[in-house]
């Protein structure tokens, strides 16, 4: 008989089931306990590290301070992006910060070497970064190279080419009014609220809108107590950004750039059959296959967004230094993107995770870095703080998991 | 060998006549006969390596069997890779189930098959999810608290029941399980059988594998044994007793008609 394991309870651990009944703070401490925490240890984390930069340096929290810190995370938030489509699919791309520099470098080799127009030059960076995550994603899935392996290579070989195509020259400094404007120009107060306005009203129409199909097809309904609930926190923190950035400068276009890009990658990766085709690759590579999805096409299209989202990265990055340089994309580029998006909560064994990490988790590591500055620490003291923070949150995440697996929901 | 006492009229909705698979220098099947029909659950007992897993690949069309026919629906067919056999209705649930962990019921059931709105390609989760409650309610699985629950919450059976839920919801007429219960408790091993019965209400033809002969006297109709490659027996379920059953398994046949005889009695697998 191979009914031996006396598991005769076949029916759900009575937290699941009444998950669906309780209110919102019961549902919040099941979570907790539970280990589906979501982005709330991010949150939390955040609103610590601001109230402790904040005792420690009055200028934190000032309008002026926190506009920088937005403008100075966009370029490794675009960057995460990638990282977590990478990660959701359970592997790595090593590479993204030498792609990050070298889409710069063709972009500001193209533009003042060769006096391209940026509006051709900037397209040809991203472009680059393409064309270099499509060579590796065919590589990974051709040769069944390990992306680590693959991107490894190219972290090094992509910095080469980098020196090569900058030459002698060494340091291009970038003076094109269209390429400065992407991290250094800002909309008007009007038009951040504008902005503003129109995005909360799509958020709050698209809840009503999925509550109204499910009504519909005669699904549960989630209470409408909630849904406000949503849609009032969504207002106060956006009004509330708006406001602090209106009293300084206005709303970065870089800041429009990354969330664009943040929500627009949100719903491909929840909404869309590719991105529930990049989870379910990431989940279980071969029920994906028998299910009939391409895992190769998958493959190669999520390798080929990181490239591209690096380039993008690497090239608001120049925009807001004003120059590309041989060091550009190396450094800490590449561990931050990557400590951003684990941070942020996706996982590192794929498919769990939302690209909301890569805004959250680089808020995280972009005001840690903001902080210490204003402090005026030294290299040594910002390295291990950054790498003591993305041991915390690894080991967050790990513990969570084990929340999981002992709720049955490893 | 008991024959169908169910009338001559009756077509197989599926049959092999004659199979015969070779790997290198070994036969795996020899002369392999099967018929299936429709609102039956057909149990393929046997022992390992009597070549169970190698005539469901067949049917799977994984293994293209050296010499005989396959008739499905009474016509002969050619499978040469496992999308043919799936286009015509035959779906097999193996023992790993194939699910993703990651994603919720409702997503596993639709998975690589999602259906979209129009005109922005967004999945339409409402339609999905309204189906899927439907599927799984037909099949009586009524443990399941939501199908918006993630895979990975789930028991064993009632993985085994989304897997099934899966095959038999894009029109499958034949329903292959390989080995459903292994490894289930026994309220979990209750749940499958019950769901293989309502397949066989919905008259679909199933075909089970299983070593568990207490499942096997549970739910089928028909009993066909394999030994060595080859047929071994077919019997009704309700005409024949265990013992019969293990005896053709273990080709003690002759052995136990004349166990009084101390030393030839069951000879050991």
């Amino acid at each position: 008989m191979a009914a031996e394991s006396p598991d005769a309870a076949p029916v759900l651990t009575p937290a699941t089931i009444a998950d669906q009944e309780a209110g919102p703070v019961e549902r919040f401490r099941r979570r907790v306990t539970e280990g589906e925490l979501g982005s709330l240890p991010v949150i939390a984390g955040l609103v610590i590290i601001w109230i402790t930069f904040q005792i420690l340096n009055p200028n934190f929290l000032s309008a002026r301070n926190l506009t920088n810190l937005i403008v100075q995370i966009a370029d490794m938030g675009t960057i995460a992006v990638g990282i977590v489509l990478v990660l959701l699919l359970g592997e790595i791309d090593l590479s993204v910060g030498s792609v990050s520099g070298l889409g710069a470098g063709v972009m500001g080799v193209l533009q003042v070497k060769h006096g391209v127009p940026a509006l051709i030059a900037v397209p040809a960076g991203v472009l680059t970064g393409t064309l270099v995550g499509l060579l590796q994603g065919f590589w990974f899935t051709r040769f069944k190279v390990p992306s680590f392996v693959v991107t490894l290579a190219g972290l090094l070989a992509w910095e080469g080419l980098l020196i090569l195509i900058l030459g002698t020259t060494g340091t291009i400094n970038l003076f094109d009014p269209g390429i400065d404007a992407i991290a250094g120009n800002f909309v008007s107060p009007a038009g951040g609220w504008i902005i503003a306005a129109v995005g909360l009203l799509l958020f709050l129409g698209g809840m009503l809108r999925t509550r109204q199909r499910r009504a519909r097809a005669g699904l549960e309904t989630r209470p409408i107590a909630g849904l406000l609930f949503r849609a009032a926190t969504a207002s106060v923190l956006v009004l509330a950004a708006v406001y602090i950035l209106n009293s300084d400068r206005g709303t970065p276009y870089a800041l429009l750039i990354l969330l664009g890009l943040v929500i627009g990658f949100d719903y491909i990766t929840r909404r869309t059959r590719f991105g529930r085709h990049i989870f379910a690759v990431g989940g279980n590579a071969e029920a994906a296959r028998r299910a009939g999805i391409s895992v190769t096409f998958i493959r190669m299209a999520v390798f080929t967004l990181a490239g591209t989202l690096a380039a993008t990265g690497g090239i608001i990055a120049a925009s807001r230094l004003l120059a590309v340089n041989q060091s550009s994309g190396s450094g800490d580029v590449l561990l931050n993107a990557i400590a951003a998006a684990v941070i942020g909560g996706t996982s590192l064994f794929g498919g769990r995770g939302t690209v909301w990490a890569a805004l959250t988790g680089s808020l995280v590591i972009g005001s840690i870095q903001n902080g210490m500055d204003l402090l005026a620490l030294s290299a040594a003291i910002r390295f291990m703080v950054i790498g003591a923070v993305l041991l915390v949150a690894v080991t967050v995440d790990a513990i969570a998991r084990q929340g999981r697996a002992s709720a049955g929901r490893a | 060998m008991a024959s169908r006492s169910q009338g001559p009229a009756r077509e197989p909705l599926l049959e092999l006549r004659d199979i015969n698979v070779r790997f290198g220098a070994v036969q795996a099947l020899t002369d392999v006969n099967l018929k299936v029909y429709s609102g039956e659950v057909l149990a393929l007992v046997g022992d390992n390596g009597a070549g169970k897993s190698t005539l469901i690949k067949c049917i799977a069309g994984i293994n293209i069997p050296d010499h005989g026919q396959i008739l499905f629906e009474g016509k002969e067919v050619r499978f040469t890779g496992p999308r043919d056999p799936t286009a015509l209705g035959i779906s097999t649930v193996y023992q790993d189930l194939a699910l993703s962990d990651n994603l919720d019921v409702v997503a596993n059931l639709y998975l690589g098959r999602e259906e979209t709105d129009r005109p922005i390609p967004s999945i339409s989760e409402e339609q999905m999810e309204k189906r899927a409650r439907e599927v799984l309610a037909d099949l009586n699985v009524t443990t399941l608290q939501s199908p918006r629950l993630v895979v990975a919450s789930l028991s064993g059976g009632q993985r085994q029941s989304v897997a099934v839920a899966r095959s038999v919801m894009w029109s499958a007429k034949v329903v292959i399980l390989d080995e459903p219960t292994a490894a289930l408790g026994v309220a979990q091993t209750k749940q499958v059988l019950d769901l293989i019965l309502r397949l066989k209400q919905q008259g679909h033809a199933v075909i089970v594998i299983s070593h568990n002969l207490g499942d096997v006297f549970e739910v089928a109709d028909r009993i066909v044994v394999l030994r060595l490659g080859r047929n071994a027996g077919d019997f009704e379920a309700k005409d024949v007793d265990r013992d019969d059953v293990v005896a053709a398994i273990t080709g003690a046949n002759i052995a136990a008609a004349s166990a009084a005889t101390p030393g030839t009695a069951t000879p050991t697998a």
